[in-house]
């Protein structure tokens, strides 16, 4: 999966070279008017999907899954239980495809492989001292180190949001290329706390940052900072994503992480995603949901699908 | 698209109650009218939805003649609260009964059920309640009335002529304000688009507002001119073409009958170099192909700078790509069927003197049903100032686009046209929005957005796009003694 994100293609240098450059580059994105957005966002969330789209959409959101435990109280039992949710959510319908992945904090990583073996589902590890990001570059790199030798084949790092709003964009960017070296063969997830860089200009400038700094996926959110991910928000990243293919020829994925918690939500993101970046982006390996409870409901849905009837949540299971 | 197809969502035509014939609507009663009769179509089938009784001159005056006693004997002597109170109710059952009015606009007019639901029900509402809220309130209505503790007086009979494109808020553009002020009315609706009219007289007798008040004479052009015409008619309010709107300025000259017209438009949409470009490919996309392009403030000329043009123009055809043609009833369409035949003619008509005249045009693939009248969302490129396509109002889905070099040309550019009923500036600077501002001839500015309509503001243009403001507290000057 991911293939052909190995090597940037268009050089980024010039617009690199200097915190200056970078400014230049950053703030001479087209702005964003938040009425609009958001006002657009609104239009895409009306939308009606029924019938045999519904089924489709329920199916590719479990896919896009990346079932998610960050807890100061997560255990091993924990992490293997949600390990097994994520490989079979429904045990009673052999037919409902595996989450993404399962995101757990790094020194739960070893577990989350065991039980997943090669099974399919990727283990992913938030790194970089998540979720605040607070601490020395050289430690966010040793917690990343240690995430990818314990097998995690996806690293989802935070961006330093205190450097960003101050205008150090280059520390930004040195640290997130430093990040993806360290994780080596991983694919690398920019987190950037929206909720904390609060306009749609930053998210904009943000997001190219990332970009141009290779990172794989554009991520919302920790989960841990209110707003989490956003219908306008995720709308500005995938027109970043869009319009960065069109001038690089590169893909990156996008995910909104936190909040998202019913199926109707979740169809709303993707028809943004079909409407907004294009159906090519319709594909777990460029399109995530960072979500706990989110599974659940998306399986009840999709057995009120199957079987015409709405069972409670009592017939899911609970990890 | 393949991978993620939207399945078929159509709003149910259940819950109508359509009839086969439908009378007039004169002294709070449906009486057959003594002209012949017409069919009205849907125009995304052609099915036949209902036979109208076409008003002749004696239904005209039976009508004015209802009108006139309403306003003798009843509308003008209750206070200003009381009416409110009808307006009220009105307002509250449009609410109710927002869906059956949304499905039959969408049946009728052909636009998408997506509009008819979330744009033109909840303004008709909006506006009743708005002026509403008026009614006991009219001392404060003209600026020069103030501090005379006296409301001023209303008119009279107020004769209403509304079009197509918006037909039930039009409806409440011209008979909310009307009745605020103490006037009663006889409205004639389009001919292609009677319906929804015909509902609201059905909610004005469950309203109980007293007989004679509202009353709807369905026709066509000669319905129209015997209204506008009538001796006891004291007002004249249309919406239309600037051709008809010539005409009735015409009929009426000298008679004392006062009016307001609201006509024609070539509108400008500015996109600066430094506009949020992704959201004004929006207030592009919301400018013309909204209602299919049939609004009189239509952004129907893109005027974009230059060193942006190439960039703005790939953003803006990948976006029509995903506008949803089809069902005006299936909730995921975005641009439904265009009124009538004779529209769909004109539109047709002056997209191909386009092409003749040089300008290069663009439209997405898209399938379009094979009954009924369709046309492609479109762009003109290349287009001059010396175009027709940049002169004519095309009233549909038809987008000309033209270039400018600095923000003096773009006013130019943008003024250099006949009509004058709204703009569009697109820039993330708030100083140069200003500037734009009082340099557009234009009734309507809007900044960084387009075709927002609320109550509360006044709408109406210069020039060749007519005279006398709707909506907002200017609204009320049109149908009050001493306004305009």
């Amino acid at each position: 999966m991911l293939a052909g994100m190995s090597a940037l293609a268009t050089d980024f240098s010039d617009v690199t070279r200097t915190d200056a450059t970078l400014r230049r580059f950053l703030h001479g994105l087209p702005g964003v008017d938040q009425v609009g957005a958001e006002a657009r966002a609104a239009a895409l969330g009306t939308r009606s999907i029924k019938t045999t789209a519904k089924a489709a959409a329920l199916d590719l959101a479990i896919r896009m899954v990346d079932l998610t435990t960050l807890e100061g109280q997560d255990t091993p039992g924990k992490v293997r239980a949600l390990a097994s949710k994520a490989m079979r959510p429904d045990p009673a319908d052999p037919t409902c495809p595996a989450t993404a992945a399962v995101c757990v904090y790094p020194d739960m990583v070893a577990t989350a492989k065991e039980t997943l073996g090669s099974s399919g589902v990727n283990v992913a590890a938030v790194a970089t001292a998540f979720p605040s990001g607070r601490a020395a570059l050289d430690i966010k790199l040793a917690d990343t180190r240690d995430a990818v030798e314990a097998g995690a084949d996806e690293i989802d790092m935070v961006i330093d949001r205190g450097a960003f709003l101050s205008g150090r964009y280059l520390q930004v960017f040195d640290e997130i290329v430093a990040v993806r070296e360290a994780s080596g063969s991983a694919h690398l997830k920019v987190i950037f706390e929206t909720g904390e860089l609060q306009t749609y200009d930053n998210v904009r400038r943000v997001s190219w940052l990332a970009m141009m700094a290779g990172g794989h996926f554009i991520k919302t959110s920790t989960g841990k900072v209110q707003p989490a991910a956003t219908l306008p928000v995720t709308l500005v990243m995938l027109e970043a994503v869009r319009d960065f293919r069109e001038a690089t020829g590169q893909m990156v994925g996008v995910k909104p992480a936190g909040g998202i918690r019913t199926s109707k939500d979740a169809i709303k993101y993707l028809v943004m995603v079909n409407e907004v970046a294009g159906p090519d982006w319709l594909d777990p390996d460029w399109f995530r949901f960072g979500a706990s409870t989110l599974l659940n409901e998306l399986l009840m849905q999709r057995t009120k699908m199957t079987t015409g009837r709405y069972s409670g949540p009592d017939y899911f299971t609970l990890d | 698209m393949g991978i993620f197809e939207y399945a078929p969502a159509p709003e149910s035509r259940s819950i109508l109650d359509l009839k086969s014939s439908y009378g007039l609507f004169i002294n709070g009663e449906f009486v057959d009218g003594r002209g012949s009769s017409f069919k009205t179509i849907s125009p995304a089938t052609e099915e036949v939805l209902a036979e109208v009784s076409e008003a002749n001159d004696v239904d005209v005056d039976a009508a004015v003649k209802a009108a006139r006693k309403a306003y003798d004997k009843v509308w003008s002597k209750l206070s200003g609260a009381e009416r409110a109170k009808y307006l009220y109710r009105i307002a509250r059952i449009i609410q109710e009964r927002a869906r059956e009015l949304a499905v039959l606009e969408s049946l009728d007019n052909g636009k998408p059920i997506k509009e008819s639901r979330d744009v033109d029900i909840p303004v008709v509402a909006a506006h009743f309640f708005y002026y509403a809220g008026w009614a006991d309130k009219l001392e404060y209505a003209l600026p020069e009335n103030a501090g005379s503790s006296t409301d001023p007086k209303p008119l009279g009979v107020a004769a209403q002529i509304i079009p197509w494109n918006f037909p039930l808020l039009m409806l409440a553009w011209k008979i909310a304000p009307a009745l605020a002020c103490g006037n009663t009315v006889v409205l004639k609706p389009a001919e292609t688009t009677p319906l929804t009219a015909l509902l609201f007289a059905e909610i004005c007798q469950q309203a109980d507002l007293p007989p004679g008040v509202v009353n709807i004479v369905t026709g066509a052009g000669g319905t129209g001119q015997a209204l506008v015409a009538h001796p006891d008619v004291d007002k004249v309010a249309f919406t239309g073409s600037t051709d008809v709107g010539k005409a009735i300025a015409r009929s009426i000259a000298g008679t004392g009958k006062k009016a307001t017209l609201e006509l024609g438009g070539k509108a400008a949409n500015i996109v600066f170099d430094d506009a949020p470009l992704d959201q004004a490919v929006e207030g592009i996309v919301t400018g013309i192909f909204f209602n299919q392009g049939h609004v009189c403030c239509a952004g129907s000329r893109l005027l974009v700078q230059e060193s942006i043009a190439e960039e703005l123009l790939e953003k803006l055809k990948r976006r029509m790509g995903t506008l949803r043609v089809g069902d005006p009833l299936d909730k995921n369409t975005d641009i439904g069927a265009i009124n009538s035949a004779e529209q769909l003619a004109r539109i047709r008509e002056l997209s191909d003197i386009g092409e003749q005249e040089g300008a290069g045009r663009w439209s997405p693939a898209c399938e379009l049903p094979e009954r009924g009248f369709w046309f492609p969302p479109t762009l003109f490129t290349g287009v001059s100032q010396a175009h027709r396509i940049a002169r004519e109002e095309i009233f549909g889905p038809v987008l000309s686009v033209l270039t400018f070099r600095t923000p003096s040309e773009a006013v130019e550019k943008a003024n250099n046209t006949p009509y004058g009923l709204s703009a569009g500036v697109w820039t993330e600077k708030g100083s140069r929005i200003l500037h734009m501002a009082g340099a557009l001839r234009a009734g309507v500015v809007w900044a960084n957005t387009f075709n927002q309509f609320d109550p509360t503001s006044p709408f109406g243009g210069f020039k060749e796009s007519g005279y006398g403001r709707e909506g907002g507290r200017h609204g009320l000057a049109a149908y009050l003694k001493g306004g305009e």
